[in-house]
């Protein structure tokens, strides 16, 4: 393991990433993969769009229809956004604490590989009888009445990516806890670490409950189990209420790293401390506990009695509150700040008044009795999209173009990337704003099509428009990529310049073992503060050089999640009665799965060394590619 | 590395204090258990006099809930030093999960 520069084939490469235990390279493979899943994510929402452009339109079947409505917002939510924000999180996270690695490598590999197989069963299910076609919210009647196989993809398919993803939570919960280097106290952590400390432990808590409702659905599915079956003495208001004691703070696990990223990013570009930062960290941590208690507002008509509505509904004005307060704390960051319009702060700016919009229909849903009027209607459809599309996605995009430089060592291009903003932010207004108006029309959600005598044509119609926008945006965003990865124009440690925090001192990419040194902190944006007092390198050492031990790569977790992908489709096609070998499925990948582990437990693995003497090296030659 | 083995030997007086730390933390460990047989001991003459079910039930999960403390604090040491995170990460998890049964048994099955 020398660290040598050295070129790969490229089987190489990709055994390399396959066993890779380094949470910057899976970063990278959450990046990939999460890119990959948005634009499947992206190519049916545009295929939503082009059967809504007109009035009896007949470009998809009813059933299709559902097909693609439920795998967009499942792909979206769960195998793009979620694995996207963990891509930055892996790669930003723990340099930011000036941690060596996460507490758990081999986990951190492990969560990736079970997030990865997770989304590929749940996307076969369009190549092997059909997808799930139950909304992604998979209400129980409608998810047990619906035929073929796509709902116990949707069920095996997400329990598998659920492991995965509270894998990952715990383990960046352990790092933050336990690794953080020597004067990093927990009021002086970037605020990127806090939103994924509080997303983190908003993952302990609410996967569970998912895991749970989606176990009872597949034995209501597969063995009558009848947890949900009304007929049989069930009750299928309990998936609701399980679903959503996950699904808003899910809500919250997505925007909480969004609202991080932003934090950094106008810090950053307005050259200024965060102002507020007190008050920032602690209205995370409470948008994270209210998080929990508003679960109810998904279900004001399901009839729950005016007592609970009434609850639930004051419960989520309240969050408004928290949300609130960082919003004017990072309007106060920017006044007065020594401002520079790069892509990320563009996408920051734009992104307050788009979430602003969304937080406000918000609170109106919030009003019980308003509910009742919004309901399933386009009103919400335009909502969630706001905040999704307009908080989340659009810190994924800032985001993209903020990291890019520490991730690969190159810059985007910022004359592509102002086009990608124009056409995606364009696209985005044109598109949902405008359902708002839709729904008040009395159009609901989920219809595959609408009559000509309903005078919802021409608003449709735009919103189609806005779709296309967004979609050319993206493929800039691709040609971006593309065009920057051949130039491939190396950058140093800090490429904005204004750096604050400690990613930015170290070389972009960082070498394998990330800080050669422990690095000492003696402030909020230690960075920044080394700068100020003259330090050029931008950090201090707590520690003298020394040989450091890294872990051996793996490719254990990889066949783990193998295993459990093989016996999903045992278990899937088990219960058919006339199918023998599919009993077979499951025990060979029941097996692969434990006899794996069960080797990962007898056998010592201590990993490696790099000796004193490498890190001269490579400190001299500057080689800082991590090989 | 920082392996290096490193031999404490220790000195007369903090000998004496761990002795009198351990003599402290014994009887803390007797005194709960003989509370929590005591309470064990309630719970099981209420059900055998035969009060009502309405007055048996809430007491008794009140005594099970205390105990779970006793024994959190006591025997699996959650007192000691560097134990904050975890058991604020246990009463969240507590929390959520109270919640949730609270309102299920409200609103779903009353
Ligand atoms: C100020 C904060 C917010 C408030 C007060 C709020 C309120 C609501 C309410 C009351 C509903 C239910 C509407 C209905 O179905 O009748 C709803 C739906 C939804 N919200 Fe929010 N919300 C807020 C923030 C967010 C955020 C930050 C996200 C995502 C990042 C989000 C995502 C969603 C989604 C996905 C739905 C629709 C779920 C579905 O029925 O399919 N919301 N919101
Ligand atoms: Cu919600």
């Amino acid at each position: 393991m020398s660290s040598i520069a050295q070129k790969k084939g490229f089987g190489a490469t990709i055994w390399d990433f396959m066993t890779t235990v380094d949470h910057k390279k899976i970063a990278i493979l959450y990046l990939i993969s999460g890119g990959i899943f948005f634009l499947i994510g992206g190519l049916e929402a545009m295929l939503i769009r082009v059967q809504l452009a007109k009035a009896g339109n007949d470009f998809l079947s009813a059933g299709t229809y559902n097909e693609i409505i439920t795998m967009h917002g499942t792909t979206m939510i769960f195998l793009a956004a979620m694995p996207i924000l963990l891509a930055f999180m892996n790669a930003i996270m723990p340099l930011q604490i000036g941690a060596r690695d996460v507490a758990f490598p081999f986990l951190n590999s492990l969560g990736f590989w079970l997030f990865f197989f997770g989304g590929i069963f749940l996307n076969l299910s369009w190549f092997m009888g059909g997808a799930p076609d139950a909304g992604w919210t998979n209400y129980a009647s409608l998810a047990l009445a619906s035929e073929g196989k796509g709902i116990d993809f949707y069920s095996l398919g997400l329990t598998i990516s659920g492991f995965g993803t509270l894998i990952a939570g715990i383990n960046f919960l352990v790092t933050i806890i336990n690794m953080r280097a020597p004067g990093m106290t927990y009021m002086r952590m970037p605020l990127f670490t806090w939103t994924t400390f509080v997303a983190s432990a908003l993952i302990l808590l609410a996967f569970p409950p998912l895991t749970v409702g989606l176990f009872f659905m597949v034995f209501d599915r597969m063995f009558d189990a009848n947890f949900f079956a009304v007929e049989m003495g069930g009750n299928t208001i309990i998936w609701e209420h399980l679903f959503w004691i996950f699904g808003h703070p899910e809500v919250y696990i997505l925007i909480l790293p969004a609202f991080g990223i932003f934090s950094e990013i106008f810090a950053i570009f307005s050259r200024k401390r965060l102002f507020g930062y007190t008050a920032l960290v602690f209205a995370t941590i409470l948008i994270g506990f209210y998080g929990f208690m508003v679960w109810a507002h998904h279900m004001f008509t399901v009839g729950l009695g005016p007592t609970a509505n009434a609850v639930f509904a004051l419960a989520t004005m309240i969050i408004a509150v928290p949300t609130g307060i960082k919003i004017f704390n990072w309007l106060l960051t920017i006044w007065g700040g020594n401002i520079s319009f790069s892509v990320p702060m563009i996408y920051a700016v734009a992104f307050i008044p788009s979430f602003v919009a969304g937080g406000v229909t918000g609170v109106m849903q919030a009003i019980a009795p308003l509910d009742y009027q919004l309901h399933d209607s386009y009103f919400i459809v335009a909502h969630f999209h706001y905040v999704i599309v307009g908080g989340v996605v659009l810190a994924i995009l800032a985001g993209t173009h903020l990291y890019w430089p520490k991730m690969f060592g190159t810059m985007l291009s910022e004359k592509l990337g102002k086009w990608t903003f124009w056409f995606f932010f364009i696209g985005f207004h044109l598109t949902f704003f405008i359902q708002h108006f839709l729904g008040l029309m009395g159009m609901p959600r989920r219809v595959y099509t609408f009559g000509a005598d309903q005078g919802w044509d021409l608003f449709n119609a735009i919103s189609s428009v806005g779709a296309l926008f967004m979609a050319i945006g993206v493929i800039i965003l691709l040609v971006n990529v593309v065009l920057t990865s051949i130039k491939n124009e190396r950058v140093g440690n800090d490429p904005w310049g204004d750096g604050r925090t400690l990613e930015w001192a170290i070389a972009s990419p960082p070498p394998f073992y990330n800080f050669a040194q422990t690095p000492l902190v003696r402030g909020l944006d230690s960075v920044w503060i080394e700068k100020m007092d003259g330090n050029k390198k931008g950090m201090i050492f707590a520690e003298p050089l020394g040989d450091i031990h890294m872990p051996n790569g793996s490719i254990i977790p990889f066949v783990i999640s193998l295993g459990m992908f093989i016996a999903s489709f045992g278990a899937l096609y088990f219960l058919d009665g006339d199918k023998p070998w599919a009993l077979a499925v499951l025990i060979i990948g029941l097996g692969i799965t434990f006899g794996s582990m069960l080797l990962r437990s007898l056998k010592d693995d201590l990993g490696f060394h790099i000796t004193k003497a490498e890190l001269l090296e490579d400190a001299k030659g500057g080689n800082t590619d991590g090989h | 590395m920082a392996h290096d083995t490193h031999i404490h030997v220790r000195s007369q007086a903090e000998f004496e204090y761990t002795k009198k730390k351990r003599a402290e933390e014994m009887r803390g460990h007797l005194a709960t258990f003989a509370i929590m047989i005591f309470l064990t001991l309630i719970a099981f003459t209420m059900v055998t006099a035969g009060f009502s079910a309405y007055l048996i039930v809430p007491i008794v999960l009140l005594l099970a809930a205390i105990q779970v403390v006793l024994q959190l604090y006591y025997f699996m040491h959650m007192s000691g030093k560097g134990h904050g995170m975890v058991a604020f990460f246990m009463f969240c998890g507590m929390f959520v999960a109270f919640i949730t049964i609270l309102a299920l048994v409200t609103i779903v099955w009353w």
